[in-house]
Formats: structure tokens, sequence, C-alpha cells
């Protein structure tokens, strides 16, 4: 009897033990991969036009945009001076103006500068900041949508110079983005 | 070829299709009054409208305006806020050398047809990449603010008259 009770522990313990360190080991895994994907969301192709404040940055020193450009109430700047002004669907290299279809800031709500990992990967999955979406539809954003995907290809600048894009190639970031999502999506602290 | 609608009139152009359409509208269509102040999108002297909204024709290839409707400079005084801001212009004397001013009209109409009551605030924010080498600014301003009582006077007459 005492032996099989503390073979019942060991074996309860054991069970515990093996199932602990498995979600110890998915939590660190979607840490490590989420270390990734705020590698590319804070590269300042992708973080130009998630700014805190009414205005995008341009450039890899992320200045205020030139020329002087405001958010407009729906994000696509304002009467006279909207994105789509000079933003066309595609890069131009005639004139250097980058471009992707539905160019626009991401909504305040989305505002990333100076995030920490932990609360970028908060914002990013709380639907009341991300547009209402689920993991699915955030998956579907990350990989799929052209105007995300343009951190890619970003073109060449007025100077024909090319533009430096995200540090992770895309088919890379899409399958970290599907693994961290299939791990749970996990957020640091 | 690439079919241009120019001003209400349909042109058969024989360009590339990435040809800028500040080109187009100025070599081929031939109307030169819109201006290449810069070519990189920074200046906004080469300020059209398609469809009704503004954009710099020097940062569109042409083919990306077929299909659509290209207002510019010399057509812009058939629309009410455009016909409005050309008077107001006139009046308060606003250009000075002139090279920037179609952009000015054009951008300045584009404002005043979706925003007929633009604050200091909008004013700014709508027009502050058309520049203005000689710095005909406040008087940009207030021509916008003339214009924008001019249309509203306008409306005020209509409604009293209905």
């Amino acid at each position: 009897m005492n032996t099989r009770k503390i073979f019942a522990t060991f074996a309860l313990a054991g069970l515990f033990t093996f199932g602990n360190a498995s979600a110890q080991d998915r939590q660190a895994e979607s840490e490590k991969l989420f270390a990734d994907i705020h590698r590319v969301l804070t590269h300042p192709r992708c973080l130009n036009c998630h700014p805190k404040g009414d205005s995008p940055k341009q450039g890899l020193d992320a200045h205020v945009h030139v020329p002087p450009v405001a958010r407009g109430s729906k994000d696509k700047g304002v009467a006279g001076s909207q994105c789509t002004a000079c933003h066309q669907t595609k890069n131009y290299p005639a004139s250097g103006v980058p471009g992707a279809p539905n160019w626009h800031l991401a909504p305040l709500s989305m505002a990333w500068e100076d995030m920490s990992q932990g609360e970028l990967c908060r914002a990013l999955l709380d639907k009341s900041k991300n547009g209402n979406k689920d993991l699915k539809a955030i998956v579907e954003h990350m990989t799929r949508d052209e105007l995300v995907a343009w951190g890619w290809a970003p073109g060449t600048d007025a100077n024909g110079k090319v533009r430096e894009p995200v540090p992770i190639p895309k088919p890379e970031f899409n399958r970290i983005v599907h693994a961290w999502a299939k791990l749970g999506a996990k957020c640091p602290d | 070829m690439i079919s241009l609608n120019v001003n209400g009139k349909t042109h058969s152009l024989d360009v590339p299709p990435d040809m800028p359409l500040l080109w187009a509208i100025r070599d081929s269509v031939g109307l030169t009054g819109t201006k290449f102040g810069c070519g990189i999108a920074q200046c906004g002297a080469c300020t059209v409208h398609v469809d009704g909204k503004a954009v710099r024709s020097c940062s569109m290839p042409v083919s990306a305006a077929a299909g659509k409707r290209v207002t510019t400079i010399e057509a812009i005084g058939n629309t009410a806020a455009g016909k409005k801001i050309q008077q107001a212009w006139i009046e308060l004397d606003v250009p000075q050398c002139g090279y920037c001013q179609s952009g000015q009209i054009m951008s300045a109409s584009a404002l005043l047809a979706s925003n007929p009551k633009p604050s200091d605030a909008d004013i700014d924010a709508a027009m502050s990449g058309n520049i203005c080498r000689c710095g005909t600014y406040p008087r940009i301003r207030a021509g916008i603010k003339k214009a924008a009582g001019a249309l509203a006077a306008r409306s005020s007459g209509a409604a009293k008259e209905a």
C-alpha cells in the first residue's frame, strides 16, 4: 500500500513537473519568437507609421515627415493634403515617394513608439486597441496585408538609394508569426 | 496609348505608363499652368485634382490617372470652391512671383471643397505642404478665409431663395 502510494505520488509529481516544464518551454519559446516580431515592428519601416503623435516619421532616423502633414480624423491626412496625394499604390522611383495600397497612418491606439516588448505585445493582442482583431486576424494582417508588406520592399528614395527593409526576411517573419500564434501568442512581461 | 481625361476632355496619349502625370499634362496635353518645383512631392507646385482630390502630379504615374477625372489650374475656376479661391486671390493680390500659386490654389480649393469653414489649424494642416519662396503665406491664409466666407454667403443666399 505504502509502495503504491509512494509510486502514485512520484508519478503525479513527475506528471506535474513535466506539464509545468512544457508550459514554461512554450512561454519561453513564445517570448523568443515575439522578440523577433518586436525587432520587425519597431524597425523604422514599420514604426514610422505607428507614431504617438499626429505626424508620421520618415527615414531610418525617424525624423518628422517632410513636407509637414497631419494625421486627420481618419488617419489618412487632411483635405488638401491626404496621404494619397503623394503616396500611390506602388513605390514610384521617378519621385522616390514610397507607395502601397491604402497608405495611411496606424490609428493612435496602435502607436508603438517607446513600448517595451511586453507592452507592444499586449497592445497588439488588445481588441480595444487593434481594431477588434482576434488572433487569426492579427496573423492575417501581419503576414498578408499589402501595406504591412511594404516594409520588405520599401523602394528607392529621391536620391535613388534603396531604403533599408525590415531586418527579418518576409518568409521567415511569416513563419515566426504563425509559430508564435500556434504557441498561444504569449507575451513577455 | 493612355486615355487621360483632363478638365473634361479626353486625350489619347502615346506615353510610357510610368511617366509622371505632371509631364503628361504639361508636355503631352500642353497645359502648362501646373508647375514643376521639385519632382519629389516636397513643394506642392505640381498639385492637381484627380477625382476631386488633391494629388501631387510629379509623384503619380500617368497610368494611375487613366480613367479618372484630372482637373488642373486651368479649369479649377469651374468648381464652386475654385472660383471663390481665385476671386479671393485676385482681390487680396495674393501672388508675388506666382510660381507656387497654381499648387496653392489647387490645395486650397481641395481644402474648401471638403471643409467649407476651415480654422487656422485646418489651414495649417492642409497647406503646410505647399511652399512659397516669396512668403505669401499670410495672404494665402487670408484668401482661404475670404473664399470660405464667400462660399458661405453663396450657400446662405441660395438657401434663402429656396
